[in-house]
């Protein structure tokens, strides 16, 4: 299990190597990328903050729950922080099995998973200005009342 | 005998700090303390209905304890990825 939150640039590499045993015949490999814009907005760069502490211990536990739902030989998730260029690499998500299609789901629920619960946030920073970012598939805005989840 | 209380992303800004101590009181929950923050920071009031709290770094409802000496995070909805 290799779980990391760092300022350092994110290499699949690493976690490819992590999660490859003798057991597993498939590796799944998610990168998240700082896309140019956002909602028709040219975005400028990303500054990602991180409770780093408790961010590490979500992602260990998700990625340990991963491994137990979907019978996984290996995971690991890595997320970045500080200030992020346009096409860096933000999120780092492997998984393995012993066949393809358990890896497909398990990356596809860790991912959701981590944008659900994992105390990170970002700022977008646009020519003119700059906000933070409320992730709409947040556990923060999926418990919230229904009219301020539409607004 | 204290509380440590933690302020992430928009909230820290809204508030001006990052990480405060406040005093514990017997029979303290999230609810109680996030109350008393309140009274000083009215500005959090517009962040409680998507607020989520963690105690020593576990997701917390309103009505969990907070014992002296443990931490507690103010959480606004989250955006990682």
């Amino acid at each position: 299990m290799l779980i990391r939150v760092t300022s350092e640039q994110l290499h699949p590499q690493e976690a490819i190597d992590a999660v490859r045993q003798n057991e597993a015949g498939a590796i799944d490999v998610f990168l998240g990328i700082v896309r140019n814009s956002n909602k028709g907005r040219a975005v400028n760069h990303l500054v990602y903050e991180a409770y780093p502490s408790m961010a590490e211990k979500t992602m260990l536990e998700l990625a340990e729950e991963a491994v137990e739902r979907f019978d996984l030989t290996g995971s690991a998730v890595l997320h970045r922080t500080g200030r992020l260029e346009i096409g860096e690499t933000s999120l780092l998500v492997a998984v393995s099995a012993g066949h393809r299609a358990a890896t497909f789901e398990a990356g596809h629920w860790l991912v959701n998973e981590i944008k659900r619960r994992v105390p990170v946030w970002k700022k977008e920073v646009w020519a003119d200005g700059e906000e933070w970012i409320e992730g709409p598939e947040s556990l923060g805005i999926e418990r919230a009342p229904a009219s301020i989840q539409d607004s | 005998m204290a509380i440590t209380v933690l302020f992430f992303a928009s909230l820290a800004d809204a508030v001006g700090i990052r990480e405060l101590s406040l005093s514990h009181v017997s029979g303290d929950t999230v609810a109680s303390v996030r109350n008393r923050l309140v009274e000083t920071y009215p500005q959090i009031a517009e962040f409680t209905p998507t607020l989520l709290y963690a105690v020593n770094e576990d997701y917390a409802d309103e009505d969990t304890p907070v014992p002296a000496d443990t931490t507690l995070a103010l959480i606004p909805p989250v955006s990682g990825g």
